[in-house]
């Protein structure tokens, strides 16, 4: 930290030197530093702050200014202490715009109390509830993280494509499994299949007959369980193989993992699922750059990175610092036309933006901003082949 | 007549065997409770617990043997280690009965001082459970799965619906039946059986016609120790064994015991196999049931289940709601709480 401190103030130091227009711009960092998330914000913060000094260093942002990371914790669960936070990097660190927040909930609460009232861009690069999609944001609010609706959008086309005309549904007893089914059921009904029932199941229970017996009695091709592979998922799929109700499974991202063909067995082979992931260049090089520069590129790390990087060239693009100005650019420099640039290449960005060019931020999330302003989100289509997890294709 | 037999084929496959199981694992659990509730005179907290000790031990004693290269292929290796397991609990609980529920008898405490002490003994054996295997998921089944499968049923008879019969379903019910079969043999036919059920019908009474209280209070434990490895056992055989779920059988185990009657055997059996039934029928979609049976014109279209499943553990609430109700003393003339 204290490097880091002395890094930004002798580049301040030296692009103030440079030029008369120069600034420091602070960025707010709001991630869940305490909190259920608290394992992987570290690399989260560091992967913006990677993409804030490589803006720095460049000294080509807005005629040599530097951007400052300030963190604030946004604790993942307590809406109040989030808010509290990013109130203060609004009004105490006059803070330009915020990476974050991380986690649905707070996300939701900072955007209205803080982000909306203040007119500050707000760019998160996890938060993935659908309800952020038609949320009233006054062009401030964008994600580098795809939408849960988005993956049933993309299941839903994986299982009209594999040839299923019916399904059950079960999901776990939470918002996110609420949320992924409810677009999985929608999507998949506006495909022409029809979900023949759709009934949650509890986490942390031993017995699943009863729920496998409504299941199997309402039928269909496969049986979609959106759960998580470590608890009720696993028992639900265990209990339908041993009653003969379903044979082929669809698993969105929370079942795909290697525990789950492993406590299962054979009987798992053939049944497919999807997983947030991308093939671009852009993801093979950030885990490069990570690595050199000290951190993991663990879960959301990429997406910060390319948070903050989305902020500078957007700032870039509209040639000034102030939210207000700012935000009607994000889109502009992360979709086509223009040259694709790459994570290591923000300097490339930034000036062919000085020159009056346009660019198209892929980074190392393939970052693709649709309709309400959050990532398209690349989805790999996943198999279980000889009790193997194998990737079958990306959409 | 086709269609009225793959009727009965969906209500075997997914009520009749799995409540039956179910039922079978929450009968040997409540009868553990309503024993320590008749002669004891308490409703023992820690009876879960004693469950997953037991079936702990078991389970690193099956490791053991499959390193071993022992194997009673195709029953499930547990069952030689079962015994060995079912020795540790009755070693467990007759060391906390001396440590801790002895002295409180000799003080001559209230039931409530004994239910205390027994949630104390709950969290104890709780961490010493995780202690030694620690808090996740445990697989230990082995030997052949099934002892025939909805596929293999269907090819053989050729019906339309499945059939299947898991190895730990059908040993579960065996195991049941011969242990409750034993029970009432030992409770009713035996020297210290009587005793024991003079001394739970009047202690007084009992102590007055020269029954040694400390040696009725021992079988007791030893009884409810073995019926307690046997249930958690079955139990990790048949689905899996993790602590937390233990945990969280207390409560439809002691609804059985008290549906049934605490304190009465018969009564349990009866609980656990009412709170097991009426979970899953309950809960049961019966469309295609009633699509075998009705006339096509009449094939329902929806669901016709009456509850959503999300409401299972209402269910067993009800139940016991409405036994205390109206008969508080439960099915089975118990002890009235």
């Amino acid at each position: 930290m204290k490097k880091l401190l002395f890094a930004a103030m002798a580049t301040t130091a030296l692009s103030l030197s440079m030029s008369a227009s120069a600034a420091d711009i602070k960025i707010g960092i709001l991630l869940g530093f305490t909190g259920p998330i608290e394992s992987l914000t570290p690399d989260m913060a560091a992967g913006a702050e990677l993409a804030m000094k490589e803006v720095s260093t460049s000294g080509l942002l807005l005629n040599g200014s530097t951007l400052t990371p300030v963190r604030g914790d946004s604790t993942c669960a307590d809406a109040a202490a989030a808010g509290a936070a990013a109130e203060r990097m609004i009004t105490a660190d006059k803070v330009s715009a915020i990476m974050g927040a991380d986690c649905s909930t707070v996300t939701t609460a900072v955007l209205q109390n803080v982000a909306l009232p203040n007119g500050t861009v707000m760019i998160s690069p996890s938060a993935t509830t659908p309800a952020l999609s038609d949320i009233e944001d006054n062009g401030v609010f964008f994600r580098t993280a795809p939408s849960d609706a988005r993956q049933g959008q993309v299941l839903a086309q994986v299982m009209i494509d594999r040839g299923v005309k019916s399904a059950a549904l079960t999901y776990t007893k939470s918002d996110y499994g609420k949320g992924l089914a409810d677009s999985i059921q929608s999507n998949f009904e506006a495909l022409g299949g029809k979900v023949t029932i759709s009934a949650s199941h509890e986490d942390g229970k031993g017995d699943y007959s009863a729920e496998v017996a409504a299941l199997s009695q309402a039928g269909g091709d496969v049986l979609i369980v959106a759960g998580y592979l470590d608890q009720g998922g696993k028992g639900i799929i265990q209990s339908s193989l041993d009653a003969g109700a379903f044979e082929t499974f669809v698993l969105p991202d929370g079942m795909v993992g290697d525990s789950l063909p492993a406590a299962i067995g054979a009987d798992l082979n053939g049944s497919y699922g999807t997983l947030p992931q991308s093939d671009s260049p852009g993801a093979a090089t950030f885990d490069g750059m990570a690595e050199k520069a000290g951190f993991k590129n663990g879960p959301y790390a990429a997406t910060s990175y390319d948070a903050a990087a989305l902020i500078a060239l957007a700032m870039q693009a509209a040639k000034s610092s102030d939210s207000n100005v700012f935000k009607s650019h994000v889109f502009a420099v992360a979709n086509q036309p223009g040259e694709k640039i790459y994570p290591g290449e923000l300097s490339k960005g930034l000036k062919i933006l000085q020159s009056g060019g346009s660019i198209d931020y892929v980074g190392a999330s393939d970052v693709e901003l649709i309709g309400p302003g959050e990532s398209a989100g690349r989805f790999a289509e996943i198999v279980i082949e000889n009790q193997k997890i194998s990737t079958v294709s990306y959409r | 007549m086709m269609d009225i037999l793959n009727a009965l084929i969906i209500l075997g496959n997914y009520i009749i065997i799995p409540a039956l199981t179910y039922g079978s694992q929450l009968a040997l659990g409540a009868l553990g409770v309503t024993l320590i509730y008749g002669i004891l005179r308490f409703s023992n907290f820690a009876h879960t617990e004693l469950m997953a000790f037991g079936t702990t031990i078991t389970i690193f004693l099956t490791w053991a043997l499959q390193n071993a290269g022992v194997s009673i292929a195709p029953l499930p290796t547990a069952l030689i280690a079962l015994p060995f397991g079912i020795l540790a609990t009755v070693t467990l609980v007759l060391a906390t009965d001396h440590l801790t529920f002895r002295h409180y008898r000799k003080v001559k405490a209230k039931p409530l001082t004994f239910m205390i002490v027994s949630i104390g003994l709950m969290f104890f054996i709780g961490g010493l459970v995780r202690l030694i295997i620690g808090s996740k998921d445990q697989i230990f089944s082995d030997g052949a799965r099934f002892i025939f499968s909805a596929r293999a049923f269907k090819k053989f008879t050729g019906f339309d619906e499945g059939l299947a019969l898991k190895t730990s379903q059908g040993i579960t019910i065996i195991i049941t039946i011969i242990a409750v079969t034993a029970l009432f043999a030992f409770l009713n036919r035996t020297r210290i059986g009587t005793a024991m059920r003079a001394y739970s019908d009047n202690e007084n009474l009992a102590l007055l016609s020269g029954i040694n209280p400390e040696r009725v209070v021992m079988i007791t434990w030893m009884l409810t120790a073995v019926l307690a490895t046997l249930a958690g056992v079955l139990y990790g055989l048949d689905k899996s064994f993790k602590p937390f779920i233990y945990m969280q059988l207390l409560l439809p185990i002691f609804a059985s015991a008290i549906v049934g009657g605490l304190g009465s055997p018969l009564g349990a059996i009866a609980g656990g196999y009412l709170i097991a039934f009426s979970e899953v029928a309950i809960t049961f979609a019966y469309k295609k049931f009633f699509g075998y049976l009705l006339p096509d014109a009449l094939a329902p279209e929806s669901l016709w289940q009456i509850l959503n499943t999300e409401y299972k553990f209402a269910v067993s609430f009800v139940i016991l709601v409405i036994v205390l109700l109206i008969r508080p003393q439960g099915i089975f003339k118990g002890k009235s709480i």
